[in-house]
C-alpha cells in the first residue's frame, strides 16, 4: 500500500501514458545506451574535446537542416561526418596540439553553425531554431524520428563492436597496435565516425551542446569504479540509462512543482542528475578479486598489502 | 611454449644482411649485417639518438629500410614475422579500465576484427604467458596502477602470448630502480633459458646486462659490429666503429667507454663522442 | 559604422583582443584549449541568472565565469583534466537550459550571448571592462616567468616558488575574466577561438616567448576590427567572422611559418636564436 501510494506520488499522473513521454523514453534509452559505450571509448582514448566538439559541429548541421528543410537528425549526421573527417585530416600525428586543431576546425565550423542559424531566424519565421537546435528537448521529439533513430545507434553500435579489439589495443597503446599490424590510423577516423553518430543521437536528445553529459558522464563514473573495459561498458549504460529515465520523470514531474507550470527543462535534470552520481560515487583505487566471468581462470589470490600499488 | 619453434631451431631466428636504413634524410644505418640466434640473448647498445630504436621498428616493419634483407624464419597468424615486441615508454594511463589480464590478451591477435583461436586456448595461452613472467597473482589488477617493473612484465607477457620467435624490447631498464632492472635482466635470462626465444635488448648503457648477454650489437655513426662481447667492446673495434680512438676501460667489472688519451691528432672528437662527458675530467 | 553608438563596441573590442591574445597565448602552450572553449560555454549560464535576479549581465558572466574556473578545479580532483572540464561545462549548460526555460526574456537573447552580437556592451560598461583588462595584464606580467616556466617543462613544478596548483587556479581565473568581457560581444562558443587561433599562429611564425606573446594580440586585434567592420557592412554576425578568420590565421600561420621551413634552414634559425642575448 505504502509503496504503491509513493510510486504513485513519484510517477504523476499520465506518465506512461502520455504519447511524447512513451517516445522521449524509448529515444533516450536509445541514446543513452550509445552514448555510454561510445563514450568508453572516448574517455579512454582522451577525446573529450573532439567529443564535444562534434555535438558543436553537429549544430551547424541541425541548423543547415532548418534551412533546407529536412530531418535535423539527418542535418546532424551529415555534418558531424564531414566533421570527423575534418578533425582526422587535420590531426597531427603527436598527441600534443591535437586538441589545438581540434578547437581551430570547431571554431571555424561555429562560426559557421552562427551564420545558418542567423540565416534561419531571418529568412524563415521560425525564432525558436537556434534554442531548439542547441538546446533541443526530448519531448517536443516527432515520434517517426523513432525509426532513423534505432537505425543510427544501431549503426554506431555495430562499428564499435566491429573494431573492438584493435580499438581497445590502439586506445592502449598505439605502438603496441602497430606491432600487430592494426592500421591505427584507420580504426581512429572509423571510430570518430562511430562517435559522430552516437553524438547525433543524443544531441537530439538534450540539444547539441548538452550531448557531452551523456557521452563523458556516464563513463567518466564507470571507469572510477571498475577495473576491465566489460564491466566498465555494463556499469556506463546502467549509469546512462538510469539517469535518463530518472531526469525525464523528474522534468515531467515538476511541471506540477513550480509555480507558474512551466517545468525543468530535460537536459537540465539529466545533467544534474549525472553530476550528482558523479560526487556521490567516490573513486575505487584498487581491487581485492575483482570477479571474473566464470570461463575466466581463476588466479591466486592477491597478496592483501603490496607494494605494487605503490604508483611510479 | 615453444611449440613450433623446436623444429627449426638450428636456423637463425633473424638474419639481416647489408641493411641500409634512412629516415627523413638522415642516415641511421650502413651496411648492416648481423644474426640472431635462438637460445641467446643480445644486447643492442648505442648512445641516445645513435638509432636504437629506428633498427628495432626496422626489423618489425613499421619504418621501411633503403636496401638490404630482414629474413626471418617463422611467420605468425597473418603472415607477418612472429616478433614480440615491448616498446620503450609505456605510458598505461591508470584511467583505463583495463585488467593485466586482458592486456595480455590483447597480444593474441589484437588486430582481429575475427578469433581465430577458441576462447579456451586463449585463456590457456595466456596464463602461461603470465605465469612465465610470475604476474599470475596480479592479473587481475588494472595494469595502470602496477608499479615501473610489473608493467614491465606484463608487457613482456603481452609479447609472449602470441608466441613469437624473436623477442625486441626497447630500452627495458630505462626508468626502473636498481632492483627491479635486476629483475627483468633475470627474467629474460630464464625466458630465455625455458623458451628458446631469441632476445635482442636495447640499452644505452651496457653494464646492467653485461654479465647476462650473449652477444653484442654496438651501434655508432650509423655503423654496426657485432659478435661476443669480449671481441666487439674493445679498444680497436670500437675505434674503428667510431672512426676515432676510443678507450674501453673495465674497471670492477664494469665497461667504460672514453674517448682514447692519446689521440691528440683528433681533435674533433669531443663534439662527436656521445660519451664526450666522461671527458670533461680531463686536462 | 563608427557611429556614436558603437565607439564602444570599437573600444571593447580593441581591449578584449589585447588580452586574448595575452592570455590566449598561455591557453595554447598549456595545452588548455577545451577549457577554454568550456570557460565561456559554461559562463553562458550566468547572463540568464543575470536577467532572472535583475542584474547586469555582465555581473552574471563574471560570477559564473569563476564559478566555472571553481567547479573545474573541484572535479579534477577526482577526475582527469579532460573530463572535468567536460563534466563542468554541461553542468553550467544545464543551468543554462533551465534559466532558459524559466524566463522568456532571456530566450531572445540567446542567440546573440552564443554566437556574439555587435552592440553586445554599452558605453557605461566600457570603464568596468578596461578595469577588468587592466587587472588581467597586471596579473598575468607579475607571473609571466613562472607560469612561462610551468607550462614548458611540468615536470619541473616542484621547484619552484608558485606550486602547480595555484599556478593553475590563477589561469583559469585570467580565462574566466577574459571570457566574461569578451563574452558579449564575441559570443560565449567563440571566445574560445580568439583564445586559441591568434596565439597558435603566433606559436608557429615564431619561437621567442616575448615575441610570441606581442604577436598573439596583434593578430587577435587583426581578426576583431576585421570581424567587427564586416559586422557592421554586412549585418552577419560578428562570431561567424571571427571563428573563420581565427581558422584562416591559423592554417595561413601553417604555411608560412617556421615548421614549413626544411630543417636545415630550420636549425639555422634555431641557432641563430641561440645565440642571441637574452
Amino acid at each position: 500500500m505504502i509503496i504503491s501510494t509513493l510510486l504513485h506520488d513519484i510517477v504523476a499522473a499520465g506518465f506512461l501514458t502520455n504519447p511524447a513521454v512513451r517516445t522521449a523514453i524509448v529515444v533516450g534509452a536509445l541514446s543513452a545506451t550509445v552514448s555510454s559505450v561510445v563514450g568508453l571509448f572516448t574517455v579512454v582514448r582522451g577525446q573529450s574535446f573532439a567529443g564535444h566538439a562534434l555535438s558543436d559541429i553537429g549544430a551547424a548541421g541541425g541548423s543547415g537542416a532548418a534551412l533546407a528543410n529536412i530531418s535535423p537528425l539527418l542535418g546532424f549526421v551529415a555534418m558531424n561526418l564531414i566533421g570527423a573527417l575534418t578533425l582526422e585530416a587535420f590531426q597531427p600525428k603527436r598527441v600534443r596540439g591535437r586538441d589545438l586543431v581540434t578547437g581551430v576546425v570547431l571554431g571555424a565550423i561555429l562560426g559557421i553553425a552562427a551564420l545558418l542559424l542567423y540565416l534561419d531566424t531571418t529568412l524563415t519565421t521560425s525564432t525558436g531554431t537556434t534554442v531548439s537546435v542547441l538546446f533541443g528537448s526530448l519531448f517536443t521529439l516527432p515520434s517517426n524520428s523513432l525509426p532513423l533513430a534505432i537505425g543510427i545507434g544501431s549503426v554506431s553500435i555495430f562499428t564499435i563492436a566491429w573494431i573492438y579489439r584493435p580499438l581497445l589495443l590502439s586506445s592502449v597503446s598505439p605502438e603496441l597496435a602497430q606491432v600487430q599490424g592494426v592500421r591505427v590510423r584507420w580504426i581512429s577516423l572509423v571510430f570518430l565516425l562511430a562517435l559522430a553518430a552516437a553524438v547525433s543521437l543524443s544531441a537530439l536528445l538534450t540539444g547539441a551542446i548538452l550531448s557531452t553529459a551523456l557521452l563523458i558522464g556516464p563513463p567518466t563514473i564507470a571507469t572510477r569504479r571498475t577495473h576491465s573495459i566489460r564491466s566498465a561498458l555494463v556499469l556506463s549504460i546502467a549509469i546512462g540509462i538510469g539517469v535518463t529515465l530518472a531526469g525525464i520523470l523528474l522534468s515531467y514531474d515538476s511541471v506540477a512543482w513550480t509555480s507558474q507550470g512551466v517545468g525543468w527543462p530535460v537536459s537540465f535534470c539529466i545533467v544534474a542528475l549525472l553530476t550528482l552520481v558523479f560526487f556521490l560515487v567516490p573513486r575505487r583505487t584498487h581491487t581485492v578479486g575483482e570477479h571474473l566471468t566464470k570461463d575466466e581462470p581463476r588466479s591466486a589470490p592477491t597478496p592483501p598489502s603490496s607494494s605494487a600499488l605503490v604508483s611510479k | 611454449m615453444n611449440q613450433g619453434r623446436s623444429s627449426n631451431s638450428s636456423n637463425p631466428a633473424l638474419e639481416v644482411v647489408d641493411l641500409n636504413i634512412v629516415v627523413g634524410g638522415r642516415r641511421i644505418l650502413t651496411d648492416a649485417s648481423f644474426t640472431l640466434n635462438h637460445t641467446t640473448l643480445t644486447g643492442l647498445i648505442g648512445a641516445n639518438g645513435a638509432g636504437k630504436t629506428t633498427l628495432l621498428k626496422t626489423i618489425l616493419g613499421l619504418i621501411p629500410h633503403e636496401s638490404g634483407t630482414i629474413r626471418s624464419q617463422n611467420f605468425g597468424e597473418h603472415g607477418r614475422p612472429s616478433i614480440g615486441y615491448v616498446p620503450q615508454k609505456i605510458n598505461l594511463d591508470p584511467d583505463v579500465p583495463i585488467r593485466t589480464f586482458d592486456l595480455v590478451e590483447l597480444g593474441i591477435n589484437g588486430r582481429g576484427l575475427r578469433r581465430s583461436i577458441t576462447k579456451k586456448e586463449r585463456f590457456k595461452r595466456v596464463e602461461e604467458a603470465l605465469q612465465s613472467v610470475g604476474m599470475s597473482h596480479l592479473a587481475d589488477r588494472r595494469v595502470g596502477l602496477l608499479s615501473g617493473g610489473e608493467q614491465q612484465r606484463a608487457m613482456i607477457a603481452h609479447a609472449l602470448v602470441g608466441r613469437p620467435d624473436l623477442l625486441l624490447l626497447d630500452e627495458p631498464l630505462a626508468n626502473l630502480d636498481v632492483r627491479a632492472e635486476n629483475e627483468v635482466v633475470q627474467l629474460l635470462t630464464s625466458l630465455k633459458a625455458t623458451t628458446g626465444l631469441a632476445i635482442l635488448l636495447s640499452a644505452h648503457d651496457l653494464n646492467p646486462i653485461l654479465e647476462v648477454v650473449d652477444q653484442v650489437i654496438y651501434l655508432a655513426e650509423s655503423k654496426l659490429a657485432s659478435g661476443p662481447t669480449e671481441e666487439v667492446v674493445t679498444t680497436s673495434s670500437l675505434s674503428a666503429l667510431y672512426g676515432h680512438h676510443v678507450e674501453v676501460i673495465r674497471v670492477n667489472g664494469r665497461v667504460v667507454v672514453v674517448p682514447g688519451r692519446d689521440s691528440s691528432s683528433h681533435h674533433d672528437y669531443d663534439q662527436q663522442h656521445p660519451n664526450r662527458n666522461l671527458t670533461r675530467s680531463q686536462p | 559604422m563608427f557611429a556614436p553608438y558603437a565607439i564602444a563596441t570599437w573600444e571593447a573590442a580593441t581591449i578584449i583582443a589585447i588580452i586574448s591574445g595575452l592570455v590566449g597565448f598561455f591557453v595554447v602552450l598549456r595545452q588548455s584549449t577545451f577549457v577554454a572553449h568550456a570557460l565561456p560555454t559554461g559562463a553562458f549560464a550566468g547572463a540568464g541568472a543575470a536577467a532572472l535576479v535583475g542584474v547586469s549581465s555582465l555581473i552574471g558572466l563574471g560570477v559564473f565565469s569563476l564559478l566555472s574556473a571553481f567547479l573545474m578545479t573541484a572535479l579534477r580532483r577526482r577526475s582527469t583534466k579532460d573530463t572535468a572540464t567536460a563534466l563542468a561545462m554541461v553542468f553550467l549548460l544545464g543551468l543554462g537550459a533551465l534559466f532558459l526555460s524559466q524566463s522568456g526574456a532571456y530566450a531572445s537573447s540567446v542567440y546573440g550571448l552564443l554566437f556574439g552580437q555587435l552592440l553586445g556592451v554599452s558605453r557605461s560598461e566600457i570603464p568596468i571592462i578596461a578595469a577588468v583588462a587592466v587587472i588581467i595584464v597586471v596579473v598575468t606580467l607579475a607571473i609571466y616567468r613562472p607560469l612561462l616556466r610551468s607550462s614548458i617543462l611540468p615536470e619541473l613544478t616542484g621547484a619552484q616558488a608558485i606550486s602547480e596548483p595555484v599556478l593553475e587556479t590563477v589561469f583559469l581565473i585570467l580565462v574566466a575574466a577574459v571570457t566574461a568581457v569578451a563574452l558579449p560581444i564575441v559570443g560565449a562558443l567563440l571566445v574560445f577561438s580568439l583564445l586559441t587561433a591568434p596565439p597558435a599562429a603566433a606559436r608557429a611564425l615564431t619561437s621567442r616567448p616575448h615575441l610570441a606573446t606581442v604577436l598573439s594580440s596583434v593578430i587577435a586585434l587583426g581578426i576583431v576590427w576585421i570581424s567587427i567592420a564586416l559586422g557592421f557592412t554586412t549585418n552577419l554576425p560578428v562570431g561567424f567572422f571571427v571563428g573563420s578568420f581565427g581558422a584562416l590565421v591559423f592554417v595561413a600561420s601553417r604555411f608560412i611559418g617556421p615548421t614549413r621551413l626544411r630543417p636545415a634552414r630550420l636549425l639555422a634559425r634555431h641557432t641563430r636564436l641561440d645565440r642571441t642575448p637574452t
